[in-house]
């Protein structure tokens, strides 16, 4: 599964500190790793916004959450390229932000693709979107599914 | 020699402090303020209105938004979002006006709205 790993807000606590440290470090494998990662990687990383992922799977499906507080429908983008799940989109700012003194919040565009490990059938694809989280179901196709196969014993 | 006890006991106690700091996440939050009184947005995706709990008391605002959890089929391969109830305090500026505070929240986004009192909020005073 290839998945650009989750950053938190920074929280002064020691362990989100390491996990931060553990990231920074696998981040930098990465850039290394990549023929392009030094050019873009670092770009993207700090313009964008990377929204929490769960995925879960059973036999039948694939069940993808994502954290998306304080959008509207139309402003979140799913696709579909073959085996590889894209969510895009991009978060408005809200309010005021010359009169913001506190500020955490990410705005502006984001995007999170993940391969998944089987084929789905793309036209039964379902997204609901409620609460701040949006939930995408992608049924396995026919072929991906695990078949019992009856072996005869003589 | 009673080292592995004593190990044994920290380890637990270490134990304990896991599960009384991981009880609450800490929503991020965008605080903004004018003259007629501040807004608070806080993100609390997972959560509606029906999970909200926000008390003032004693010049404190307590926001506690509970996760809806939502059963999700088979087994997780890949997880991110961590379940916690999200929890924040505030202390409260004498000039709000505790009576009128609102508060609505959509698609996880919890907006409070917190007018400060008549009394305080700048006038013009005509000269007669």
């Amino acid at each position: 599964m290839n998945i650009v790993r989750y950053q938190r807000y920074p929280q002064s606590d020691l362990s989100v500190a390491l996990d931060r440290l553990a990231n920074m470090r696998e981040e930098m494998d990465r850039v290394f790793e990549s023929p392009f990662g030094s050019f873009f990687r670092p770009l993207a990383s700090l313009s964008r916004w990377t929204p929490a992922v769960d995925v879960y799977h059973d036999k039948d499906q694939f069940t993808v959450q994502v954290e998306l507080p304080g959008l509207k429908k139309e402003e979140i983008e799913i696709s579909l390229h073959g085996d590889t799940l894209t969510i895009a989109g991009e978060r408005k700012p809200q309010g005021n932000a010359d009169q913001g003194f506190r500020t955490e919040r990410f705005f502006g565009k984001f995007q999170r693709s993940l391969t998944l490990p089987a084929v789905v059938s793309a036209e039964k694809v379902n997204a609901t979107y409620k609460d701040g989280i949006l939930t995408v179901v992608l049924p396995k196709a026919e072929e991906a599914k695990p078949k019992q196969i009856e072996v005869a014993l003589s | 020699m009673n080292i592995g006890a004593q190990q044994q006991k920290e380890s637990a106690n270490l134990a304990t402090q896991e599960q009384r700091r991981v009880q609450y996440a800490t929503p991020l939050v965008d605080v903004e303020s004018n003259e007629e009184g501040y807004t608070i947005r806080a993100e609390m995706p997972g959560v509606d209105k029906s999970g909200l709990e926000i008390t003032v008391d004693n010049g404190e605002l307590t926001i506690v938004g509970h996760r809806r959890t939502s059963e999700l089929a088979g087994e997780p391969v890949y997880r991110e979002i961590r379940n916690n109830d999200f929890r924040r305090v505030y202390e409260l500026d004498p000039a709000i006006d505790t009576a009128k505070i609102s508060a609505r929240i959509e698609q996880g986004i919890l907006t409070l709205t917190l007018p400060k009192a008549e009394s305080v909020k700048p006038r013009k005073i005509t000269v007669e």
